[in-house]
């Protein structure tokens, strides 16, 4: 199985249940990074960035992706533009008008992935429009909690055990067919998808596709970080998929934990890696 | 309880466990009755399994009497005092394979499934005992065992039959069976057999009551091909004839018409690196595994079919493809779907068309199962099955 995860290059057929992407663009050499925010910047980029320097072995692994971090956090303070504040069409120089986070053109990280389920659409959607059912299935959510009919607030896990929160609306909701949501302002993660229900021909159960784009902290460094430690998204949404389909046809997820073992047996996890 | 755990390589021992408990509402805990060593634990036995770790519970072919249900099983199903066999997979019974009986393929039984899919694209059922590629479940060389999904596993002995009679209908027994049946074997037919070991004479006998009119099997060891030959089989020892020239021979120049590898007959396996499990054993039996589905596809006639019941788990070297191709063979092959054989083989097994029980050459307690893997491993004492009995104090 090879993580399929793509750079969004263009719009393409796959791209096609994404809402459209605002184009806004920040106000040209205009400093977006707060004076305080500058100064924490500036030292914690020159630390981050020497740091790196010193690193002598395993230079790939570890140098670069730090090298990389420092050196943007002292551009960010030196100059006081933040890029990715810039293409997330926010900031903590200024407000800005607009109320979404969404991923600008060319930044994000797309995902596809789908599953056949043995269920009809209106089941597995009843269940996925829940979204607090979603940490049943989807083990990096730690929580979703509904504000109303079309907010909701979502807290998941991230690299080196901290969380990331955003949160989220939905843009379209057609019964038994498909959600389409975006993350709101201020997201850890700006993220933005689709969930489709589709039932198949022949009685070949529905096919579930989800389609997500999500823009990484810092970037593709943040990405590559991020698969290094096996935390990959493109993983997680077939992982999710899988559990979502164990779930809705048996009932249950298939677990070993809380089975015996013998007398040098350690905690077992599932995913053993 | 006492359950028997690995602990390394050549290191099996009795360890004082937990008793297992309900997990899942659709689980069911069973107090196993007999339970057997079977020649794939010999590839974890010899350390070459991966995805094993210290503790693990080992044993796939067992049954026993039911001790609790979880509350998603049914009585109509099961209920206390059940006496079933659990087949050695473990099956969902409502994905879309479950639904076309093709239950060794079920999509939601293993928690680990990422770890297959990365090596095959797709991860078929888990496995009791049986390494956590395969899903890390206790197995049952215990006095308990936990059996998930127990709503579609475990199947009812029928009254008046012993554990000897219908334990290997757990595993082996369908596993023969599935192997004659990919034959599709008709009138007249002779039907040559690889490997006379558990397998390879289950699927004699299978061939035989599938309506074979002539079944040949190929061995070395005298003990295992002179039960092939009361099983009625043509016994020809690869030592001291050839092979091909003696299957052209019984087929008055023809060829078999179909074909059954069984050398892999341990191999229930589908861990990554298993096919080297495999060149280990047939190094022991004097040859190698793929110069066995060679001769197998040498020796098969036009449009006939060679059936692997045992498992090929990597990249195969050297297959003669233009043979197969050119002589327009059928390859059937895959883990048995043993819930789909149940019915047809219990009657069998009522019917007396076959008694399983010629196979178990040693019965002995569960405490000795250590003692019993050393005497499997080295075919000691004429060993061809041992069955364990995990409650005769």
């Amino acid at each position: 199985m090879s993580i399929n995860y793509t750079p969004n290059t263009n719009s393409s057929a796959q791209t096609a249940d994404l809402p459209p992407t605002a184009t806004i663009t920040g106000k040209g050499g205009h400093p977006n990074v707060s004076d305080t925010e500058r100064v924490i910047s500036g030292v914690a980029g020159a630390v981050i960035a020497g740091y790196a320097l010193t690193q002598t072995k395993n230079t790939l692994g570890t140098a670069l992706p730090l090298g990389l971090l420092g050196g943007y956090l002292l551009y960010r303070g030196a100059t006081g533009n933040c890029p990715t504040y810039t293409a997330l069409r926010t900031g903590t120089g200024q407000q800005t008008d607009s109320k979404i986070a969404v991923i600008p053109e060319g930044q994000g990280i797309k995902i596809v992935k789908a599953m056949t389920i043995q269920k009809p659409a209106s089941e597995l959607y009843t269940f996925w429009r829940n979204f607090e059912n979603l940490p049943v299935f989807m083990k990096h959510l730690e929580a979703v909690t509904v504000t109303d009919e079309t907010h909701s607030s979502w807290t998941a896990k991230a690299p080196f055990g901290q969380t990331v929160s955003w949160d989220a609306e939905i843009l379209s909701d057609e019964p038994n067919k498909r959600i389409v949501w975006r993350s709101l302002e201020h997201a850890d993660i700006p993220n933005t998808g689709t969930v489709r229900f589709e039932e198949l021909s022949a009685g070949r159960g529905t096919a579930v596709t989800v389609s997500l784009e999500y823009n990484p902290p810092l970037g593709m460094v943040g990405a590559v970080v991020a698969k290094m430690f096996g935390e990959e998204p493109g993983t997680q949404v077939h992982d999710s998929l899988r559990r979502f389909k164990e779930l809705m046809e048996t009932g249950e997820l298939p677990t070993i934990q809380g089975q015996p073992n013998g007398v040098l047996g350690r905690n077992k996890t599932e995913g053993m890696a | 309880m006492k359950a028997l755990a690995w602990h390394g390589k050549n290191d099996v021992r009795i360890d004082n466990v937990p008793d297992p408990k309900i997990i899942n509402d659709r689980d069911a805990i069973i107090k196993i009755t007999s339970t057997a060593i079977c020649g794939s634990d010999l590839h974890l036995y010899n350390g070459f399994t991966p995805g094993m770790m210290a503790g693990d519970i080992l044993g796939h072919e067992f049954m026993g009497e039911v001790v609790e249900t979880g509350k998603g099983v049914s009585g109509e199903k099961l209920k206390k005092g059940d006496r079933v066999v659990v087949p050695f997979n473990i099956a969902c019974g409502n994905c879309f394979f479950c639904k076309r009986d093709l239950y060794s393929s079920c999509d939601n039984t293993n928690p680990n499934a990422g770890l297959v899919e990365k090596q095959y694209g797709y991860a078929g059922s888990a496995l009791f005992g049986y390494s956590h590629t395969l899903g890390g479940y206790a197995g049952g060389q215990a006095e308990y065992v936990r059996v998930p999904f127990a709503d579609v596993g475990p199947y009812k002995v029928p009254e008046g039959l012993t554990d000897e009679q219908v334990l290997f209908l757990t595993d082996i027994f369908p596993t023969g069976y599935m192997a004659a049946e990919n034959c599709n074997i008709q009138p007249g037919d002779t039907v040559a057999v690889w490997g006379a070991g558990p397998v390879g004479l289950f699927a004699i006998k299978s061939a035989f009551l599938l309506g074979a009119e002539r079944v040949l099997a190929i061995d070395r060891f005298p003990e295992r091909l002179a039960l092939a030959q009361e099983a009625g089989a043509i016994p020809i020892n690869y030592e001291q004839t050839p092979v091909q020239d003696e299957i052209r021979a019984q087929t008055h120049g023809m060829g078999a018409d179909s074909c059954i590898d069984a050398v892999g007959l341990e191999a229930h396996g589908i861990s990554p690196d298993a096919i080297y499990d495999k060149v280990m054993q047939v190094a022991r039996l004097g040859t190698d595994r793929i110069h066995v589905l060679r001769e197998a596809i040498m020796a098969c006639r036009k449009s006939g079919t060679v059936s692997l019941p045992g498992v090929y788990v990597g990249i195969v070297d050297k297959m003669p493809m233009g043979a197969a191709f050119g002589k327009g063979l059928t390859l059937k092959m895959g883990q048995t779907h043993v819930q789909k054989y149940l019915p047809k083989l219990m009657g069998h097994i009522q019917n007396g068309d076959l008694d399983p029980t010629f196979l178990i050459t040693h019965t002995l307690p569960l405490e000795q199962a250590p003692e019993a893997y050393k005497i499997f491993k080295e075919k000691k004492d004429g060993c061809v099955k041992v069955v364990l009995k995990p409650h005769t104090a």
